[in-house]
């Protein structure tokens, strides 16, 4: 667990954080440009000097005595550009922290970073100046895990990237997300990123933290920003449950029932995770008859939030625990009568699989 | 014009490769910490410390060297320190002489260090921090491979600067052969005694010498972006 208490003037905002991030799968800062997230990551990192405590997993890395060198918090960081050193080779590079912590607490060795990072190919180009952007990120993502860090932090890896280098370098940190017990507090403006990597979302704006939770939960609030962005939406944790070879579809089942979806290329079991956008859910009262659409699911609604004079924004709940958003005009929501407590039918008319 | 070099021009010329080299020496340890403070400080003081370091470039040799006669002199705080530590008075010794090159030559190398050192990005400082690195450590393997550049400058121009200078010497250490009496002063001796010949070798070695080190600074010593 991580306690940080921080209070930081910029010009722009003042960083004003007193919050808990657990040190355990993805945690993802999130926020627009301004908001503090790359601040607030820094100053965990001891990069920026706030006033105020951090305690890491009971571990006192700042209070009013104390200050912990940057070079002696055990984390790895990863920064938005790759900023590999321009005059040592690629293996230099990757070794640098590896070399500097004494071999007892070495848990990551360098074989095994350039087997999951795939450097093998890079690592005999002797100039970091030849790699593309990616592959540049590629490495500094290995370096920091070479310095065997208890926590791994990231400030928007991706951003400085173009697209087919993001698209190269995502299914790595997938795999660094399933495959490492390290815990990664990862900086993002793009919540399609976060949507496909994290489990904890905590959100800043303007210096504070207006929400932080498990992404699921914090994705189907009404109340927060998320929730008025176009694409917002929720993830469903769900498993591959059966292929139609015929129609070429999968039927991934979750806890408040199933989705019938296009064949996805993973066996019967795999855990998946999907992401339902509010608008592409429509909402009828009776369930509908001759509908093209294949995935109809018996829902409750929990909460109606008016967005502006035209839309509303339903959120309704399946089985137990997992809740469905919906984007529909206030028009539709008057005239069907919707309220807290209703049973209706939820209409999924797409399903995007992050994973 | 028989032979090129006398005796005399021979131990002006060892006089001041010796001085050259023990300055570049002194220069190089006592600036590069100047220099990377001038760098990375954000306080109020580095105007005042820079300019400070850069009025050797506009005053006149005499004037630093008339004001460091008088302060390494009996009655200046220098020449009481060096007394009472039974040293004796530094005027017209080569340490004096080495004293005085050292503050007249300081901003031909702390200003091209202090330009390697700001060229340096922060975030290289930043990622060598959480790859362990203490700031010391960052130094030697971060800042000085980055900042070798202008180490080399640093270094020719010091040498070459100190090889060159004249007002100072004359002013700090006069003219004592073997001591003090260095390649510029000879040669001044030698047009005042009307040895143009003499004269002639010697200058039109300062130039060869001065063009080679020059030429070598710039064939060598690429600026910017490596390859």
């Amino acid at each position: 667990m991580i306690r940080a208490c921080f209070k930081l003037a910029r010009p722009e905002f003042t960083l004003d954080v007193d919050t808990q991030l657990p040190v355990r799968g993805v945690t993802a800062l999130f926020g627009p440009s301004g908001s503090g997230k790359t601040t607030l990551l820094r100053c965990i990192a001891g990069l920026e000097r706030a006033s105020g405590s951090l305690h890491v997993d009971g571990a006192v890395w700042q209070d009013e005595t104390t200050f912990l060198p940057v070079h002696r918090r055990p984390l790895g960081y990863v920064f938005q550009e790759a900023s590999l050193f321009p005059h040592l080779s690629v293996r230099a590079n990757l070794e640098y922290g590896y070399t500097r912590i004494r071999p007892g607490e070495r848990r990551v060795q360098p074989g095994q970073v350039i087997d999951w990072l795939g450097l093998g190919p890079l690592i005999a180009r002797a100039d970091p100046a030849e790699l593309s952007g990616g592959e540049r990120q590629r490495v500094a993502i290995g370096r920091a895990l070479l310095a065997s860090p208890r926590i791994l932090m990231m400030d928007e890896p991706l951003s400085a990237l173009d697209t087919a280098s993001r698209q190269e370098i995502i299914p790595y940190l997938e795999r660094l997300h399933r495959e490492l017990s390290i815990p990664l507090l990862y900086v993002s403006h793009a919540l399609d990123e976060v949507v496909r990597l994290a489990d904890h979302l905590v959100l800043l704006e303007q210096g504070r933290v207006i929400a932080s939770g498990p992404l699921g939960e914090t994705l189907a609030r009404l109340d927060l920003p998320i929730a008025r962005f176009d694409d917002a939406g929720v993830v469903i944790e769900a498993v591959v449950a059966q292929h139609d070879e015929a129609y070429q579809l999968t039927r991934l089942d979750f806890s408040g029932g199933s989705l019938w979806v296009g064949r996805v290329n993973r066996p019967p079991g795999s855990h998946v995770r999907a992401r339902v956008l509010a608008r592409d859910v429509s909402i009828a009262t009776i369930e509908p008859q001759g509908s093209s659409i294949s995935n109809i699911l018996a829902a409750r609604i929990s909460e109606i939030r008016d967005e502006g004079a035209d839309k509303a924004l339903v959120r309704m709940t399946l089985g137990n625990e997992q809740v469905l958003l919906a984007r529909i005009t206030r028009r539709s929501s008057d005239l069907l009568g919707l309220c807290a407590g209703m049973p209706v039918f939820a209409q999924v008319k797409s399903v995007v699989l992050t994973t | 014009m028989e032979s090129a070099f006398s005796a005399a021009d021979l131990s002006a010329i060892w006089l001041t490769l010796k001085l050259a080299t023990v300055v570049t020496f002194i220069l190089l340890l006592i600036g590069t910490p100047m220099a990377w403070w001038l760098a990375r400080t954000r306080s109020g003081w580095k105007g005042a410390i820079g300019a400070l370091v850069a009025l050797p470039i506009v005053l006149p040799p005499t004037v630093i060297g008339f004001y460091l006669l008088v302060m390494m002199g009996p009655d200046g705080p220098i020449g009481h320190l060096t007394q009472s530590l039974g040293i004796g008075l530094l005027p017209f010794t080569f340490t004096g002489l080495v004293i005085a090159s050292v503050f007249y030559s300081l901003p031909f190398v702390v200003q091209p260090l202090q330009n390697a050192f700001e060229a340096i990005p922060e975030r290289a400082l930043e990622t060598a921090a959480t790859l362990r690195a203490t700031a010391l450590d960052t130094f030697f393997s971060v800042v000085v491979p980055l900042a070798r550049p202008g180490f080399l400058t640093a270094a020719v121009l010091g040498f070459a600067h100190t090889v060159g200078e004249f007002g100072v010497v004359l002013m700090i250490g006069g003219n004592i052969p073997g001591q003090t009496r260095v390649v510029s002063v000879q040669i001044y001796d030698h047009v005042e005694a009307m040895q143009y010949g003499a004269a002639h070798w010697l200058s039109a070695g300062m130039v060869v010498f001065s063009f080679v080190v020059l030429l070598l600074l710039y064939t060598f010593n690429p600026t910017g972006r490596r390859r």
